[in-house]
């Protein structure tokens, strides 16, 4: 009985909230709402009606697919800590973390949906229905390894809040193997991602091995930059409690790895550059422009310096731990990866195309109003996972036996 | 994901043959019976779109063939009547999109491997040009295939007499194949393909020229309608100069392994190793 009332409960929670949750949420759909439009235009007319063309065939949707497979490998970063090391201010916080990466995978499958030309033949993509090409095809293995990154990012989180709503401890025997999993997993979704690009010897740009480390460096920076971000604004109107000190080692974290993203683009700068060969054109097309073709060089130019100064910000103790700073530092971190490692990814690989070609792809309108609803989509689902765990984790929503404030079990309750 | 599967499902099965062609097995898991259901389900669906009577062809490869491709580029003027000429045998839509198979371009002479400095929509009054070359490029039928390694659904495959097909109706349109092809010898419909109902050619075959459909991939499959009942790629009849040659490379006796052991012939990107069949030479 106490397991419907669970359910119950859930669902109506979902729908009770204050003036701004209505507000945020009607947004939300709104921008849904349109993009569905869109994508039924999409779906009629085909995908000429994006700006994506022979020579360039992946665009925006593949961008922020990229940009989201990071983000939601990122979630290992307050995973490891907290787990691992026993460092309490980010064990708090664990349970959202892993929530977000969920949210982050849903947006990434559902990126490569819009991309896909035939959405009603998914299922051949399947295993075992339709004719799934593994392991010859690296999109085979990100298929699998993004279903099951998604699966272990909702059984954890579930769990945990489950076993705190029925005021138990969560078993460590279920939790801790499921949790050490996760770590290579996070890492081993981001790895297939870049070599999905990166086992393509025709796409010099893409065939370099400083890939996958590049990466993964600069996922760590930006799903732990969101994080900060929407943990505050969690404390602000959900009343989560997240510790200042937590997001302060957060952001040391980030610090480090953008000192590696940059680190390691630098390395790929030299090579092309010193060695200048033909392979040095796509990089050239990026930062300087090509034969009189430059719409993404003032893109990759911002990019690199709200990477370079987010990393000044992070480094400095005094800056990184001023709140002010460190959402300034948050922000430019969350825009400059997504140019990096969208746009300033995907197109580039396609120029010049094998053929020598030079043709400059901007996103239209139809790719800009389904990608925000994408988004949208899953921020609608975080809030929706956030209005129900947050009570939960608070002590606010749970069994009715405890239902006595005295006998509320204390916040901290979730570690396993 | 589920919603929008069942949204695409349900625009196409409001008729049985749209549920059919929903179901619709992979090609090489046919059985010869469920093949020729799909053959009479396309027929009638062509019959009905262009008011013409369509042959769909699944004529097998022939044992001890392998085909195999030579370009003259000393001969070759720049012309592009292979590239209309592939046009209207293969069928592909003529405008948006306007596809083609064949492309041809115009290098400076002095430059061959980098192809930076290709000219891609060269549009003089008369061929050839002094000072240039020009280098007709199209699928250049790999025998180690990056396209198909990638295919995540296992779409597109080598035959046995080593054409790189693609099962139009298998096919679901993530474009992996055009990333990593080095010579850029796919392209998508990117909308529902025009092609008016005179220009139809009716000859076809499943894995060639048949009818396409929107958002699915396509390439030259050196005309494989054609080749396999014994007739030259419609770009070499087209030829004015001479410049395509057509062969079974397991022939001793072809033309094509006659220029293969007398004139010095290359294969673009020879250091990607994906093997292809189709060599270029120079005659002179």
């Amino acid at each position: 009985m106490e397991a419907w009332r669970f359910f119950k409960k859930t669902v109506s929670m979902v729908f009770i909230g204050t003036k701004g949750y209505y507000l945020w949420c009607a947004f939300l759909l709104t921008v849904i709402g349109i993009a569905i439009t869109f994508y039924i235009q999409q779906l009629d007319a085909g995908l000429i009606v994006t700006q994506m063309r022979d020579q360039v065939s992946w665009g925006l949707y593949i961008g922020n697919f990229t940009y989201l497979v990071g983000v939601a490998a990122a979630a290992v970063l307050l995973v490891i800590p907290a787990y691992i090391y026993h460092f309490d201010p980010i064990k708090e916080i664990v349970v959202l973390g892993e929530l977000l990466a969920a949210s982050a995978i849903i947006m990434a499958l559902m990126f490569v949906l819009a991309d896909l030309g035939r959405p009603d033949r998914f299922w051949h993509i399947i295993p075992f229905i339709g004719s799934l090409s593994f392991p010859n095809s690296l999109l085979a293995w990100d298929v699998i390894v993004l279903n099951g990154y998604l699966v272990l990012n909702t059984i954890v989180p579930i769990y945990i809040l489950v076993k705190i709503y029925f005021g138990a401890e969560p078993s460590k025997k279920f939790v801790i193997p499921l949790v050490l999993l996760s770590i290579p997993w996070a890492v081993g979704i981001h790895t297939v991602t870049a070599f999905l690009y990166n086992g393509l010897a025709a796409r010099p740009f893409w065939n370099a091995s400083i890939l996958a480390p590049r990466f993964l460096a600069s996922a760590f920076c930006s799903g732990p930059a969101m994080a900060i971000i929407i943990f505050q604004i969690l404390r602000k109107t959900a009343g989560m409690k997240i510790r200042n000190e937590a997001l302060f080692k957060i952001s040391e974290l980030i610090a480090y790895s953008m000192f590696i993203n940059l680190f390691l683009l630098g390395a790929e700068l030299f090579k092309e550059y010193y060695t200048g060969t033909i392979h040095l054109a796509p990089m050239e097309y990026l930062y300087q422009g090509l034969h009189g073709h430059h719409s993404l060089v003032p893109w990759i130019w911002s990019a690199l310096f709200m990477n370079v100064t987010a990393f000044v910000i992070f480094l400095i103790p005094k800056t990184r731990e001023n709140l002010l700073t460190l959402n300034i530092g948050s922000f430019f971190i969350i825009v400059g990866v997504w140019i990096e490692k969208g746009l300033g990814l995907i197109v580039p690989g396609f120029i010049p195309d094998p053929l020598g070609e030079i043709y400059e792809y901007m996103p239209n309108i139809n790719e800009i109003a389904i990608s925000l609803g994408i988004w949208a989509f899953g921020l609608l689902i975080f809030t929706l996972f956030m209005r129900i765990a947050i009570p939960i984790q608070r002590g606010d929503f749970i069994h009715s036996r405890y239902a006595k404030p005295t006998a509320r079990p204390q916040y901290e309750r979730i570690e396993p | 994901m589920g919603a929008l599967a069942g949204l695409s499902l349900g625009s196409l099965s409001c008729t049985r043959a749209g549920m059919e062609e929903f179901l619709q097995k992979h090609f090489r898991e046919m059985s010869e019976d469920e093949k020729k259901a799909v053959i009479r389900r396309l027929e009638a669906k062509y019959l009905k779109k262009y008011g013409k009577k369509v042959r769909i062809s699944t004529q097998q490869a022939e044992a001890g063939v392998l085909w195999g491709y030579g370009l003259d580029l000393s001969r070759c003027i720049g012309c592009r009547r292979c590239v209309y000429a592939c046009v209207n045998e293969n069928n592909q839509s003529r405008v948006n999109p306007q596809l083609q198979w064949i492309r041809v371009i115009r290098l400076k002479k002095g430059s061959l491997i980098n192809l930076e400095n290709a000219e891609h929509y060269y549009n003089p009054e008369t061929v050839p040009e002094p000072g240039f070359m020009y280098m007709p490029v199209q699928c250049q039928q790999c025998e180690n295939p990056p396209c198909v390694r990638v295919c995540p659904v296992k779409a597109t495959w080598k035959e046995p007499d080593g054409i790189v097909v693609v099962d139009y109706n298998w096919c679901i349109g993530c474009r992996y194949c055009m990333a990593a092809c080095p010579y850029k010898g796919r392209v998508f419909n990117w909308a529902e393909p025009n092609l008016p109902a005179a220009e139809l050619n009716t000859e076809v075959h499943y894995l060639g020229n048949r009818p396409r459909m929107k958002n699915v991939v396509e390439k030259c499959t050196f005309c494989i309608q054609r080749v396999r009942q014994g007739r030259y790629p419609a770009c070499v009849e087209i030829c004015p100069t001479g410049t395509r040659k057509f062969g079974n490379l397991l022939d001793p006796n072809s033309e094509i392994r006659y220029l293969i052991e007398n004139k010095r012939v290359f294969r673009l990107k020879e250091d990607f190793n994906t093997d292809p069949k189709f060599y270029y030479f120079f005659s002179a």
